[in-house]
């Protein structure tokens, strides 16, 4: 079973050189940690910053450049501001190659729901609801099975959802699941757990072809 | 040059009234129009409808103004960090209207262009299309959204002049980009107010026509919400 840093680092591995990527909060801000150093790639922070660079060094934090999780962030050469209306367009108009981010609940056809709990919490969808309408490339970091067990992986999502048929992959703790156009296939294991693992950790038919190699990192 | 300083923060306010409804910029309290915020509170209007990205923290931002509940209604995309925001919409007592980020800023940014109306794939599909003209363009699904109408917007800059010009620091850019102009007054407080002509016309984010009040604030606490810092 993978750690949030395990699932952050095998999500690193979709990070091709060359790409635009936007983090969500929680897992994937990890991801920036497991990107190889070989590789060029700018990171997009919706809130209006491209080429994000680590935490400022203490003292050196500044109140007017943060990311969009309202953390103190710094700026690598090459980077720029623009304001809200303009991060949003870049959005749409597909400028940013991969979009990685949370879910609570993905479905079979990639629907994704992760932005209200009715009654119980609502924080609110901020930029994810752009994002997934109109990124190309998605992949979800999320855990497989909620505190109660629960599979989180579907074949209806539950509770209101984010955005449509739009992700292409999901990563878990359990395991790389690709949405295709028939369903959840199962592409990859984590280390130690089997297919019948992954199989009663999952509400959604898997697409099992063939021998599942384990994730390697 | 036509002038639009005004000496201080109450003359910028000059006019805002109980039931308005009222932008006003910054993403998180990065770049939030703090001196404003502190003078709404004091001037103790009520009943507003208030179009901003958050809704501050507890004890600060608009949060101020929720806790004297001088608020009817927010629009805004993300409110998770505000805990009384939270009670008070759970208990039915705030209205909220949660609309996408990015929806959001073309809302604003409509307002500022003077586009009535725009179509976006965001919401597509979800409670937030519910009731909204839908339309397909190139294969996809598109949800109608209409610019926001607001009587007053009040934004943050790191430099401004005397002519109302803007320009911004860093992420503090955000929604004050988009919101300047974007009402039928736009009121602008910035941390250094300088005369016409010190500022580089290349420069210039905002151009002084969409600021009809532009002031320096007195007093920048730049509150941080996630100070993250690594080790040397």
């Amino acid at each position: 079973m993978l750690s949030k840093e395990d699932i952050a680092k095998r999500i690193a591995q979709e990070v091709k050189n060359g790409y635009y990527v936007n983090l969500g909060i929680g897992i994937p801000t990890l991801v920036a940690n497991y990107v190889r150093n070989d590789i060029s790639v700018e990171f997009q922070s919706e809130n209006g910053v491209l080429g994000m660079g680590p935490f400022p060094f203490e003292g050196e934090e500044d109140a007017d450049i943060i990311n969009a999780g309202k953390q103190t962030i710094t700026t690598l050469p090459g980077a720029s501001f623009f304001d809200s209306a303009f991060s949003f367009g870049m959005i749409r108009a597909q400028k940013v190659d991969l979009t990685i981010l949370g879910a609570m609940e993905v479905s079979e056809n990639g629907d994704i729901a992760n932005w209200k709990i009715p009654g119980k919490m609502v924080k609110g969808m901020g930029g994810a609801m752009d994002l997934v309408a109109s990124a190309e490339n998605i992949i979800v970091a999320m855990m497989h099975v909620n505190k109660a067990g629960e599979s989180k992986i579907l074949k209806k999502c539950t509770l209101p959802l984010t955005g449509v048929g739009c992700v292409k992959k999901v990563v878990t703790e359990l395991a790389v699941l690709e949405v295709t156009p028939k369903g959840f296939k199962l592409i990859e294991r984590a280390p130690g757990v089997s297919v019948e693992d992954i199989i009663k950790a999952t509400e959604a038919n898997l697409i099992i072809e063939g021998d599942i190699p384990e994730m390697k990192f | 040059m036509i002038s639009r300083k005004v000496n201080n923060v109450q003359e910028a306010l000059e006019g805002i009234q109980d039931g308005q409804t009222i932008m006003l910029g910054g993403f998180g309290l990065c770049g939030i129009p703090e001196n404003s915020i502190a003078a709404l509170v004091e001037k103790n209007v009520t009943n507003l409808t208030c179009i901003s990205n958050n809704a501050g923290v507890d004890d600060f931002g608009l949060g101020l103004l929720l806790q004297k509940r001088q608020i009817k209604k927010m629009i805004s995309s993300y409110v998770g960090e505000n805990a009384e925001f939270e009670r008070q919409m759970l208990s039915g007592e705030l209205d909220v209207e949660l609309t996408p980020q990015g929806t959001l800023a073309e809302k604003c940014r409509a307002a500022q262009a003077g586009i009535p109306a725009f179509f976006t794939p965001a919401g597509f599909g979800t409670e937030v299309a519910e009731g909204k003209e839908t339309r397909e363009f190139n294969g996809k699904m598109h949800v109608m959204e209409l610019a926001y109408k607001a009587d007053f917007s009040i934004v943050k800059a790191w430099k401004g002049d005397e002519a109302g010009n803007l320009i911004f620091k860093g992420t503090a850019r955000n929604f004050n980009a988009c919101m300047a102009g974007a009402a039928k007054i736009t009121i602008a407080e910035v941390e250094e107010l300088v005369p016409a002509g010190t500022l580089n016309p290349n420069e210039i984010h905002i151009p002084g026509i969409m600021v009809n009040r532009i002031f320096q604030g007195e007093k920048f606490e730049k509150r941080i919400e996630q100070r993250t810092v690594r080790q040397k």
